[in-house]
């Protein structure tokens, strides 16, 4: 099953899979969100939206129609 | 004595880059606008040892060099502009110990374009509490260059900052990363191409749109030497160059940084739990809210106070102690109720400053942000709007500079144009005396009725601004993707010294910015109100008093006054004054008023200095302001002039109209075209005149 950031629960932690970056934007990738980091879902706002993630040690808010974009593997 | 260093300050948002610029400058510093272009420019002068001194340039804060807005353009544009007079000898990039491999991509791009480069490792103070152990002269070896641990808010390391920017011709310049293997040929051919220009300089001005000395965009891309790429295959080796630096770090990182996790103690997670949460997030921030606009409006009530009556007495003073004439009057009663209209105001700006910087300084608006960001884009906006939204109610020009970090263009339009539905503080004075005029001191469940209005004010300038948002949202026809990203940094106590100077820059910018206009139109009102034309005007003496020479009940107190009002309605003023009484009589309002209301359009705040000055020249009494206005007299209904009625209808429009010139021409200037500030003018404006008619037509 293809996972993305958008499904990890508060406090999960994942592995930034491959991506195509052509809609990411640059700031997000300057910020550490690049193939092989780490990334933890610390807080969401309600309906999920928006989600502050800790992304290789940037703590980051972004929106969850860019999170859907993002694969990840799940650390259990 | 040797020539100044330029040293420019570089660093990503939030690593206490300004604290480092407070601390190396102290108050020896300026304020300014980078020539035509709004973004602000900070600048000071740095005592060095041995007599040195030091240009420290602040630039704007950015994540890299790939500029996304007006202010990262800046830093680019300097950076690759050698002959600029700023141009630096030495970049000092300054970083946070909890977020060094991020900040590291910045400085190894500054350091690639051949600039020594200093690295500050600020909050160096944490790092024990955190957990992390740095290898200062491995990081120092590996990274090429001098690195200084610094501690802004405990004020140490900065001496040896110091010493380092004095030293800075031994440090190396060399690049760190060789960003040409993520396309070799493509870099071979530029390097034949532009044999006498740094490499990675090409690269940054060939992807994106910067002024570059001698050499454009344009003659590049005309150059046939070789083929420019596309955008997805420059953003695609914008990625690549990103990865291969991260992978520069992440190894320099290994070998000399060490983090400690259970050391650690975490105050962010907890205190983000709460002031994130769900429900208590939005309570919290609410509260904050109201005890803001409570404690601007009780704290600064006693200063003001003071102000008003001493003004009064200056006034008095000049008055009775200056030899009689119309250079006196000119001063008693054009330029010091004038001066008194914008300095009694300063109380209040300074508190909205303090607080919007405290909330600033501490990390929280950052939460802010984040919570609001899903509701606000229901209106249009972004989660971002917000802090435009809440320093709009410092002033609308920061504010709607303030939006160039929103990602999505028609949520960035959108929110340039209800900022100014904001209650600035510029409408403070007009609510302020207005309010004290016809809303009761009294208590209503432990909050002030006064207090309780003025919240109320703010809250119908949000709830304006975002219902013309949902407006505007449905009939804009703007298509484009939002990239929404914000940094939510660590939890900080606000610094004293960060605050005091904040507050102190903008209340200075805000009074001189408009005590100037304020000062010139109370001069130019106060001789329209001192002089007429015709007999009415000059001979109003013998006419009022053959008017009156039958009744032998007035005293000789009340005939003066009755001459000096049959004065001033038949001066220049009160001719056109009276020109636009029928336009504005519905809303309640007498010519006074009008008077008052058109010099607003040139700022605001204009408008309780105007009447100082047309109600001074009408009396002769020590009063304040304020008693002025209450024993004012209806021209048409009879009865006081401010009742709740046209009170209401009088906040009612100041909340409404667009009335400062110099937010229109920032809106020009951040939009690119007199299309939005024309329709913010016209429709703000027929909106306000129209709730103010129909709020005084329905409670007179």
């Amino acid at each position: 099953m293809r996972l993305t950031l958008a499904d990890l629960k508060r406090g999960e932690r994942g592995i930034i899979k491959d991506f195509s970056a052509e809609n990411i934007p640059l700031k997000l990738l300057e910020m550490g969100c690049l193939p092989g980091n780490e990334v933890q879902m610390l807080q969401m706002a309600p309906f999920r939206d928006p989600m502050y993630l800790n992304i290789n040690g940037s703590h980051l808010a972004i929106r969850k129609e860019i999170a859907l974009l993002i694969e990840i593997d799940l650390i259990s | 004595m040797a020539k100044q260093i330029n040293v420019a300050l570089i660093g990503n948002p939030n690593t206490g880059k300004t604290s480092v610029f407070n601390q190396l400058t102290g108050l020896n510093q300026k304020v300014g606008n980078y020539p035509g272009i709004t973004v602000e420019k900070k600048e000071g002068i740095c005592k060095l040892p041995r007599g040195l001194k030091a240009h420290i340039l602040d630039l704007p804060g950015t994540y890299s060099l790939n500029a996304s807005s007006l202010d990262e353009n800046v830093v680019i544009e300097l950076l690759l502009n050698k002959s600029d007079k700023d141009y630096p000898d030495v970049a000092v990039v300054v970083s946070d110990v909890e977020n060094l491999k991020r900040n590291l991509l910045l400085f190894t791009q500054i350091k690639d374009l051949g600039i020594p480069t200093i690295l500050v490792i600020n909050m160096a103070d944490r790092m024990e509490r955190k957990g992390i152990s740095l290898d200062v002269d491995l990081l120092e070896e590996r990274l090429k260059t001098k690195v200084t641990l610094v501690s802004a808010r405990k004020n140490t390391g900065i001496d040896e900052l110091k010493k380092a920017i004095i030293n800075y011709r031994h440090i190396s310049d060399e690049p760190c990363v060789n960003a040409s293997i993520i396309a070799p040929e493509y870099f071979d051919r530029l390097r034949k191409a532009f044999p006498k220009q740094s490499l990675y300089k090409l690269w940054l001005v060939i992807t994106q749109d910067v002024n570059f000395g001698n050499i454009n965009r344009n003659e590049i891309s005309s150059s046939d030497l070789f083929d420019t790429k596309s955008h997805t295959e420059l953003k695609q080796l914008q990625h690549k160059e990103t990865i291969l630096r991260y992978q520069f770090i992440n190894g320099v990182l290994k070998e000399t940084m060490k983090v400690d996790a259970s050391s650690a103690k975490d105050l962010r997670s907890r205190l983000d739990r709460v002031l994130t949460h769900k429900i208590w997030g939005y309570a919290i921030f609410f509260g904050i809210l109201l005890l803001i606009f409570q404690a601007i409006y009780s704290w600064s009530s006693y200063p003001m106070d003071l102000i008003d009556e001493t003004f009064a007495f200056l006034s008095e003073w000049t008055k009775t102690t200056l030899p009689a004439g119309a250079f006196t009057n000119l001063i008693a009663e054009g330029i010091i109720p004038g001066l008194g209209g914008i300095v009694i105001f300063i109380p209040q700006i300074a508190f909205l400053f303090f607080f919007i910087s405290i909330l600033e300084e501490t990390g929280y608006m950052s939460r802010v942000v984040f919570l609001m960001d899903r509701i606000m884009r229901k209106f249009g906006l972004s989660g971002k709007s917000v802090v435009p939204l809440v320093s709009g109610t410092a002033c609308a020009i920061p504010a709607v500079m303030a939006t160039r970090n929103i990602e999505s263009w028609k949520e960035r339009l959108i929110t340039i144009l209800v900022v100014p539905f904001t209650t600035c503080s510029a409408r403070l004075p007009v609510y302020l005396i207005i309010i004290a005029l016809v809303i009761p001191d009294r208590a209503f469940w432990g909050f002030n009725l006064q207090g309780l209005t003025l919240m109320l004010l703010y809250l119908l300038g949000f709830g304006v601004a975002i219902g013309s948002a949902w407006i505007l949202n449905a009939i804009l026809n703007i298509k484009n993707r939002s990239h929404f990203v914000i940094e939510m940094p660590n939890y900080k106590m606000p610094m004293g010294k960060n605050i005091a100077i904040n507050v102190v820059e903008k209340t200075k910018s805000f009074v001189f910015g408009a005590g100037k206009i304020i000062l010139a139109i109370s001069i130019i009102l106060w001789v329209l109100a001192s002089y007429g034309p015709g007999d009415n005007f000059n001979k109003a003496e013998e006419i009022v008093t053959s008017e009156y020479s039958q009744n032998t009940q007035i005293s000789e107190v009340e005939l003066e006054e009755e001459i000096a009002s049959f004065k001033l309605r038949n001066s220049y003023i009160g001719i056109m004054g009276r020109g636009i009484e029928p336009v504005v009589a519905p809303l309640g309002y007498d010519w006074k008023i009008g008077i008052a209301i058109i010099s607003s359009f040139a700022a605001r705040e204009v408008f309780v200095g105007t009447l100082a000055t047309i109600y001074s020249v009408g009396s002769d009494e020590e009063e304040t302001i304020k008693n002025r206005m209450a024993a004012e007299i209806n021209p048409i209904l009879g009865g006081p002039l401010f009742t709740f009625a046209s009170g209401v209808s009088l906040l009612l429009f100041y909340a409404f109209a667009m009335q400062c010139m110099s937010t229109l021409a920032i809106v020009k200037r951040e939009t690119n075209t007199w299309k939005w500030p024309v329709l913010q003018l016209v429709v703000m404006t027929l909106f306000a005149y129209f709730v103010a008619l129909v709020a005084f037509q329905l409670l007179k």
